[in-house]
């Protein structure tokens, strides 16, 4: 754990940061300071909170929200089953130190469930601190259209993409997936043609 | 409930759900491959399509407006490998600024 928390340093400020540009991005869509920390404390996961925050911000519905939400956390799943090894004790137990696994947290650990929960419980205090300092700092500016932050999603969004674009398959995915969603934009609801996309996983069933 | 509060309740029940599977639950199995590998291109194709949404949705129409200097921008910060929390504050900065210009 002790390992974890060293190999976490130099990632907490950049985390806490993006924590208070997700903290300043929750005012865009409504959602007051307390709301932002607590999807921040029990979501602990970024794209998926930025990603349902600018659905509802945009005027998606709800269920568009949580579905697209959930859909970018679906990987947790494998990722939990990756490391569950590691884990000891009473279930309650078990489910509190699951909701430290994140990519960073997960990527870094190895599979040393210690290295994991140190990472983890340092990133999770930089997150919702940051937001916590976001969205009040938000809240006290009111009108945050004139500081351009619609725009902010436009490039975190791209930034995040970014990291993802790992192999060819990945790439070929996303341009199929931001294709479907730009024909789709003109003739459904706002958020329907972000899980629309989600049909372009489907060309990994082609043998790789 | 606002739909602010629903939504940030039900995605983080989901993910306390989704983060507890392995850990809790089913210790020491592993997915089918198939599925493990089309849950990794999930993440690419909501991200491309968030990408496309937020630079040229508004409402049901597509448009070309100040949010593409913000797209413009982080493209320039990844080749530039800025890390995130300089992404988002570029982004804003170029989108307030040609929206100034207008």
């Amino acid at each position: 754990m002790r390992r974890g928390v060293h190999l976490a340093l130099p990632l907490f400020p950049a985390v806490a940061a993006l924590g208070v540009s997700f903290g300043v991005l929750a005012r865009t869509a409504d959602l007051d300071a307390l709301a932002a920390i607590v999807m921040s404390a029990t979501t602990f996961a970024g794209s998926s909170q930025v990603a349902a925050v600018s659905i509802l911000g945009a005027g998606g519905s709800v269920a568009a929200a949580v579905v697209a939400a959930l859909l970018l956390n679906a990987r947790y799943a494998p990722m939990g089953i990756n490391v569950a090894g590691g884990f000891r004790g009473a279930w309650r137990k078990r489910l509190l130190q699951a909701q430290l696994v994140v990519d960073e947290s997960w990527a870094l650990s190895g599979g040393d469930l210690g290295v994991l929960l140190g990472v983890g419980a340092m990133l999770w205090f930089a997150w919702v601190g940051g937001t916590a300092l976001g969205a009040l700092v938000g809240q006290a500016i009111g009108d945050t259209s004139k500081f351009g932050l619609d725009g902010a999603f436009a490039a975190l969004f791209v930034a995040l993409l970014a990291t993802q674009l790992r192999s060819r398959s990945r790439v070929v995915v996303a341009v199929v997936g931001a294709a479907i969603a730009a024909v789709l934009i003109p003739f459904t609801p706002p958020g329907m043609p972000i899980i629309a996309a989600t049909a372009a996983v489907l060309l990994g069933l082609r043998r790789p | 409930m606002s739909a602010g509060w629903t939504t940030v309740l039900v995605v983080g029940a989901g993910t306390v759900v989704l983060k507890s599977v392995g850990p809790v639950g089913v210790a020491g199995r592993t997915l089918p491959p198939v599925l493990d590998r089309l849950l990794e291109l999930v993440a690419p194709a909501i991200l491309a399509a968030l990408v496309i949404t937020e630079t040229f949705a508004s409402g049901r129409h597509l448009v070309a407006d100040a949010r593409l200097a913000g797209a413009a921008a982080g493209i320039l910060c990844v080749a530039l490998r800025a890390p995130l929390w300089l992404v988002v504050l570029c982004g804003a900065l170029a989108t307030a600024a040609v929206r100034a210009l207008q």
